[in-house]
């Protein structure tokens, strides 16, 4: 079981680098994406999930059933996946418009860098 | 309750502001307002945390170590108030502020909601915590930084989106690895699991994650690729908060981490640490010495000054705690000065290239008078802040025989004062080159008005505080050896 | 692009059908699996099916508020459920509950639903803009 996640979370994590080497940019977002899958399943697993029970106090008792899941992992997880949706959503609307403006390639973002004929020395300016 | 206020106010500013979105002046009101209050309550706590000791709330009312828990000690007090006044000069510089980038209404929301992250990453005594309010930080500098809606904006932010991305899910894998190890996620908690022998394999290479992740985003040697690459598209008032705090906060939390949670880190993490301090402090300071725009020259600077802090933290002694806690509270503070003073040049003048203006200290003697004292205390000229900062690294550095790291940082100060001195060259002393000779007072750019007032008052405030902390730095090493004298130790609050 | 007159038909139905059902998962999270999170995305997919087949503009009509305002109550409530443990003399965020089964715990989940509904319609409508707005 645990070889089959192990080999599962390697094989997403390589897709995942695969793609976000992508010079396009919603390649990038998508393989970013990827990754986050899998980093989030890393989390899960590191945690060691155990029972299926989900964690909740049944009704007339005051505490969790010990064979219930461990609540933790879960809500780290579900906080983990929040962020990374967050961030994706970001990048795909940012992206959306990035290639609204002629730039989905990685190549084409060069506006905020210096000129690439920028010299050390300052040049002699117009008046 | 005191404790969760830095950061409930904040919020609560956010959550107004964002509600004003089409009411600009009353917005901008209820900004300044908020970021005011934060202040207040920032000095509350550090007051408190100086009568009573360390403050902690347990949220939710769970038992600790299980509960997620908010703590102020005396670091942590002093950097939430350090935060809260870089907060209240920006909104203040902001005011009447007019450049791209600038008067859109989701701009006072995302800076509040950034000053709450910044506040719950200083306060947060929890890892996973840690973790959530970072990103928090991460997602508001996103928003900064496309709220200009020009293509270098965009291009700047997908930059900082992808790095910052691929930090993220290091820090999240680490977090998740250390949980499994562990089974904690509280400081504390990990501070005693953390030495337990049977974790001696496996932890230090989670730690190691841990430590990539955080120095990803402290933007050291040789991953601030990010940083010149997408900081100098924010307009001066934002890139002031940005550039004084984000990358600072990483090496906050990189000597929490280090220093106070995870005390048994293998020495040779240490040593690394130190080397890549080294070589962040030289690219960052060349970098700079390239550059003629002056958002570059202050932004590779910020990759050289965060070499210092990862040289003070890298010393692994109370004593370079406290001069990197020193080194902090001043960076954060000289940093936002001269991105600010960046930001009036920019508006006397009418570029941000060098080579395209000139005669400042003719036309704004009192600018010039204000860039000297920020410069000075980034130099390291004594009496000043950045004096005081890099003696009490270096004394601790020939102390424990450092002597090439020492020697390094010497070297870096004067390629410093370079930058410096060309900024002070060209931007003040030489005349503007579209001044005619013999052709009356300098001259600005055609349509230089008055600065605005709130501008300058933001501008002098930091640069009083830099003044009294270099001129009488006695209370503040005091306070930072009594905030560190527990670090690296192992010693329990 | 070509409609299909099903679709159009059926998408102001259907998106009352995905909001009651929404605000039902957010309900039974009280006591069984669902929650405000999971509800809030119900119904962000019922928003982007009435913005993808009839336009951004119906969609943010029949919202109850603009997203970024919704996003923002959402986070006040959240945060006012927080707030009222500390009322009560207990930390931030002690939930108080009351005898009619009304509690805090309901007004957070109920801010998250918001919260979530409003942020990401925001993102929704943003890209079907075609990005032209950035948020």
């Amino acid at each position: 079981m645990s070889l089959m996640l192990m080999l599962g979370i390697s094989l997403t994590v390589a897709a995942g680098v695969l793609l976000a080497l992508s010079r396009d940019l919603f390649r990038l977002i998508v393989g970013l994406a990827v990754l986050g899958s899998a980093t989030n399943l890393i989390v899960f697993m590191a945690a060691r999930p155990g029972s299926l029970i989900p964690p909740l106090v049944e009704a007339g008792t005051q505490q969790l059933s010990t064979a219930a899941a461990n609540p933790l992992p879960q809500a780290l997880v579900l906080t983990a996946i929040v962020i990374g949706f967050a961030l994706l959503c970001f990048a795909l609307v940012l992206g959306a418009w990035l290639a609204g403006n002629s730039a989905g390639d990685a190549d084409q973002l060069r506006d905020a860098e210096p000129a690439a004929t920028d010299a050390v020395k300052p040049p002699v300016l117009e008046p | 309750m005191l404790v969760l206020s830095p950061l409930l106010v904040p919020l609560i500013t956010a959550l107004l502001t964002a509600l004003l979105a089409r009411h600009a002046a009353m917005q901008t009101r209820v900004s300044v307002l908020g970021a005011a209050t934060q202040l207040i309550f920032a000095a509350m706590l550090l007051i408190d945390v100086l009568q009573g000791g360390r403050q902690s709330v347990a949220l939710g009312n769970w038992p600790l170590p299980y509960a997620i828990e908010f703590a102020a000690d005396a670091l942590s007090a002093a950097m939430v108030l350090i935060a809260a006044l870089l907060g209240f000069a920006t909104v203040l510089f902001g005011r009447h502020w007019n450049e791209t980038g600038m008067g859109m209404p989701g701009l006072q929301p995302l800076l509040h909601g950034l000053l709450a992250a910044t506040a719950a990453v200083f306060l947060a005594a929890d890892l996973f915590n840690l973790y959530v309010w970072f990103e928090l930080m991460l997602i508001s500098v996103l928003g900064l930084l496309v709220l200009g809606g020009k293509r270098r904006h965009g291009d700047a932010a997908f930059k900082y989106f992808a790095v910052s991305m691929l930090g993220t899910l290091l820090m999240l894998g680490a977090v998740g690895m250390i949980y499994g190890a562990t089974g904690h996620l509280n400081f504390s908690a990990l501070r005693a699991a953390s030495i337990q022998p049977g974790l001696a394999g496996a932890l230090p290479a989670y730690i190691g994650l841990l430590l990539l992740a955080v120095l990803l985003k402290a933007g050291a040697f040789p991953l601030f690729a990010w940083l010149p690459a997408s900081y100098h598209t924010l307009p001066a008032p934002l890139l002031a908060l940005v550039g004084g705090l984000l990358t600072k906060v990483a090496a906050y939390v990189l000597l929490r981490l280090l220093a106070d949670v995870f005390v048994a880190t293998p020495g040779v993490l240490i040593e690394a640490l130190g080397w890549l301090a080294l070589a962040t402090m030289l690219s960052g300071v060349l970098g700079a010495a390239y550059h003629w725009d002056l958002r570059r020259i202050l932004a590779f600077h910020i990759v050289s000054q965060i070499g210092y802090l990862l040289f003070g933290i890298a010393l692994a002694t109370p004593a370079g705690a406290a001069g990197t806690v020193f080194f902090l509270l001043h960076n954060i503070l000289v940093k936002a000065a001269l991105f600010l003073i960046a930001g009036l040049m920019w508006a006397s003048a009418g570029h941000y290239d060098l080579r395209r203006i000139g005669g400042l200290y003719l036309a704004r003697p009192l600018l010039a008078v204000l860039f000297l004292v920020s410069a000075f205390s980034l130099v390291g000229v004594p009496p000043t802040t950045g004096f005081w900062g890099k003696f009490l690294l270096l004394r601790e550095a020939f102390d424990q025989g450092r002597y090439v790291w020492g020697g390094v940082a010497l070297a870096v100060g004067l390629l410093t004062l370079y930058s410096m001195s060309k900024i002070w060259v060209e931007g003040f002393w030489k005349p503007h080159p579209m001044q005619q000779p013999d052709h009356g007072p300098a001259q600005l750019r055609p349509a230089a008005t008055a600065l605005p007032a709130t501008a300058y008052t933001a501008v002098m405030l930091l640069s009083l505080v830099i003044l009294i902390m270099g001129i009488f730095p006695d209370p503040f090493i005091r306070y930072v050896d009594a905030a560190t004298a527990r670090f690296w130790t192992g010693a329990l609050r | 692009m070509p409609r299909s007159a099903l679709l159009t038909q059926a998408a102001r139905p259907l998106y009352w059908l995905m909001l009651a059902a929404a605000v039902w998962i957010l309900l039974r999270g009280h006591n069984a699996p669902g929650g405000g999170f999971i509800g809030g995305l119900v119904a962000v997919a019922g928003s982007s099916l009435l913005a993808i087949t009839l336009g951004p503009a119906v969609a943010r009509r029949l919202q109850p508020l603009a997203p970024l305002p919704l996003a923002m109550s959402g986070v006040g409530l959240a945060l006012l459920a927080g707030l009222a443990g500390v009322a009560t003399g207990m930390p931030f965020l002690t939930h108080v509950w009351t005898d009619m089964g009304l509690s805090t715990v309901m007004l957070f989940d109920v801010g998250v639903f918001l919260a979530v509904w409003g942020a990401l319609t925001g993102y929704v409508f943003a890209l079907l803009d075609n990005g032209r707005q950035t948020p």
